[in-house]
């Protein structure tokens, strides 16, 4: 935690959200076709404010996810959609099985019950690195930067379909010259819009705890994603870029992709999130719009315990 | 003192055959630890695969599939049954050999790999040494006889001794192949890492799961770069069999994987000289004290109180020792590592 407020933070809240007149310039790299952020938002505005509901448009479905631990069920989710070309937070207290479920949608875990679809495809028996093929790509709690690789290495690492990448082809540079040459270009436009060109030759390792959650991000988008999945996005970030990294989530969606993010932290959820998806005890237990989301009773009293308002008036009769 | 036979020993261990053996399976070992995070502690089992495949193949294959009452009546010429042999050792066994250790361990976590590595040597080495099956592995003996097409190549006389009078004729053939071997075998790996096949094997290295979150398929890769590593290592065993004319099962005790560990350290791990430079400095030092010592103590430079001819063996040992802590101790790194690298571990 202490790298956070290391030197070269202060280079960082420069690097302001990509709103604002529109210059939000990822150029072609990660723009999705045919994804219309403002109708999908639009789209939102019909759909009721209950677990489970049903998406006009929905990118990623799940039915009937069950994860066991032994005899601990983590996770038991009926039934949950994710709208396309929005942000959806899935929130909930601590132990509340998000990360577990998010796991089980990238497919880095398997559900004992249940099944995941995919842009109208089921992903239940695809293998977690060919998840990133079909456009969809995840980050990590804990940051994981790839320390010993400098950051121009981690970001064209991000790039699928490398020729090089192959054992037999790798030997031979002429193969793959012109590709490297292509991701590389690409690479580097991506490290510009997130104000981290400066910085591209030195080790991963040595930046900062937000610094790494940048490089990540933009690492993944490397892939080109259709569907950009961040596991607590601002955890252990250095409150002076929390707005920067918001920035760049809507500048995302703005992008054309589905941002689909994990949270326990309700300010962040209320700023930039379109939906809301709220999880306790492995249960999906209430879903709608950010504003909706703290008159819910359920959701209250799964953050502050059942029995806070009987307290009170116990407190208050005594 | 004889300072030249000194001398003489510590350049034959800067580049003789044995630092070439070494330096192949340091290599290797290389491009399984240094780039890939995986721990072999059992490439003295690759090195028997190269050693056992040529030698079992000329040696007792051939006889069956070749001779008036073998199995076979193939009459294969020697010289065909050779390169078969090369071929079996470093194409096929030691894949397989990768294979069988790769397949159930390297979905796990690192450690699985280390702990059947190190089961799967000893257990090679024991099943070798078994008089059950005498009259195809040659048990504890070992097997013989499959170096003389090698030799038969060779154009120097080997009654004569070359470079400087360091090696005998047929030492300076093979030394002069293994040069070849090792200049072909460290280009390709330098090739494989700077390329984007490489750079998947580091961030694997780094997290596994990162890479597979971008879609690449990190088990396959530690599979490749497994029987990579072992092929190397078993072109080291080879050519080790080959120098000895002979291949031993105690030649490939546990202790020659740790051998070649030590190069790999104190060369540096990730670097593509480092297995070099390591391979040779171990044993320029394990060699040259050994002839030190024992001219120290032959000459009262040493007095017998303090040191006698027979103790200079393990004094040397311990003087590696010494040497290991103090590289552990002011350059972990090792010579070739990048201490900016290394210091990025403690973060």
């Amino acid at each position: 935690m202490i790298d956070e407020f290391r030197e070269g933070d202060e280079l960082i809240p420069d690097a302001g959200p990509p709103t604002g007149d529109g210059t939000a310039t990822l150029g072609d790299i990660a723009f999705v076709e045919g994804v219309d952020p403002e109708r999908a938002r639009a789209q939102l505005a019909d759909v009721p404010w209950e677990a489970g509901a049903k998406k006009p448009d929905p990118i990623l479905v799940a039915t009937n996810v069950v994860r066991r631990f032994g005899g601990l069920t983590a996770v038991d989710v009926d039934h949950v959609e994710i709208q396309r070309g929005v942000i959806t937070a899935l929130i909930g207290p601590n132990g509340a099985g998000k990360t577990t479920f998010f796991n089980l949608l990238t497919n880095f875990d398997s559900p004992d019950e249940g099944h995941r679809v995919f842009k109208g495809e089921s992903i239940d028996t695809v293998p977690a690195h060919k998840i990133a093929d079909r456009g969809m790509v995840r980050t990590f709690q804990l940051t994981k930067s790839l320390s010993k690789m400098t950051v121009i290495e981690n970001m064209k690492l991000g790039a699928t379909a490398q020729t090089g990448e192959s054992m037999f082809k790798s030997i031979f540079p002429f193969l793959w010259k012109g590709q490297e040459a292509e991701i590389e270009a690409k690479a580097d436009d991506l490290l510009r819009h997130f104000k981290m060109d400066h910085m591209r030759n030195e080790f991963a390792g040595t930046l900062s705890g937000g610094q790494r959650k940048l490089l990540e991000m933009a690492r993944a988008l490397m892939v080109e994603p259709e569907m950009v999945m961040l596991d607590e996005p601002m955890a252990g970030v250095n409150p002076a870029l929390t707005q920067s990294l918001l920035g760049h989530v809507t500048g995302l969606r703005d992008q054309g992709m589905t941002v689909l993010f994990v949270e326990h932290d309700m300010d962040m959820v209320q700023e930039i999130s379109d939906w809301v998806i709220v999880m306790a005890e492995g249960r999906i237990i209430a879903e709608g719009p950010p504003a909706s989301i703290g008159q819910n009773q359920d959701v209250v009293d799964a953050y502050l315990g059942s029995s806070h308002d009987s307290a009170l008036d116990l407190e208050r009769e005594l | 003192m004889d300072w030249g036979a000194i001398i003489e020993t510590i350049v034959r261990g800067l580049i003789g055959e044995r630092f070439i053996y070494f330096a192949l399976a340091a290599i290797g070992l290389n491009l399984h630890f240094g780039y890939t995070g995986l721990l072999n502690f059992g490439q003295a089992a690759f090195m028997a695969a190269g050693a056992y495949g040529l030698a079992l193949t000329v040696t007792s294959v051939g006889p069956l599939i070749n001779d008036d009452e073998g199995i076979f009546q193939l009459n294969i010429s020697d010289g065909w049954l050779f390169v078969i042999g090369v071929f079996v050792g470093i194409c096929i066994l030691p894949v397989l050999l990768a294979l069988l250790m790769g397949i159930p361990t390297l979905r796990l976590r690192a450690d699985y790999l280390a702990i059947v590595t190190i089961a799967i040597a000893e257990a090679i080495r024991i099943f070798m040494r078994s008089p059950r099956f005498d009259w195809f592995t040659g048990a504890s003996d070992g097997l013989g006889g499959f170096s003389g097409t090698f030799y038969d190549l060779s154009p120097f006389d080997p009654g004569e001794r070359y470079f400087f009078n360091l090696f005998i004729g047929n030492q300076m053939f093979l030394v002069i192949i293994g040069w070849i071997v090792l200049a072909i075998g460290a280009t390709f790996c330098w090739l494989l890492i700077r390329s984007p096949w490489g750079r998947v094997l580091k961030a694997i290295r780094e997290d596994e799961d990162a890479a597979r979150s971008l879609g690449k398929n990190a088990y396959s890769y530690k599979m490749q770069a497994l029987v990579l590593g072992g092929v190397f290592g078993a072109m080291g065993g080879m050519l080790r069999a080959i120098g000895f004319s002979l291949a031993q099962p105690d030649n490939f005790i546990t202790d020659v994987t740790f051998f070649v560990w030590v190069a790999l350290i104190l060369g540096g791990a990730g670097t593509v000289l480092g297995p070099l430079a390591g391979a040779a400095i171990l044993y320029a030092v394990l060699d040259g004290t050994d002839t030190f010592l024992r001219e120290a103590v032959a000459n009262d430079v040493i007095p017998d109180s303090i040191m006698s001819g027979t103790q200079v063996g393990q004094v040397r040992f311990m003087l590696i020792g010494l040497g290991l802590i103090l590289l552990a101790a002011f350059r972990p790194q090792g010579i070739f590592g990048n201490k900016e690298e290394m210091a990025l571990d403690d973060r």
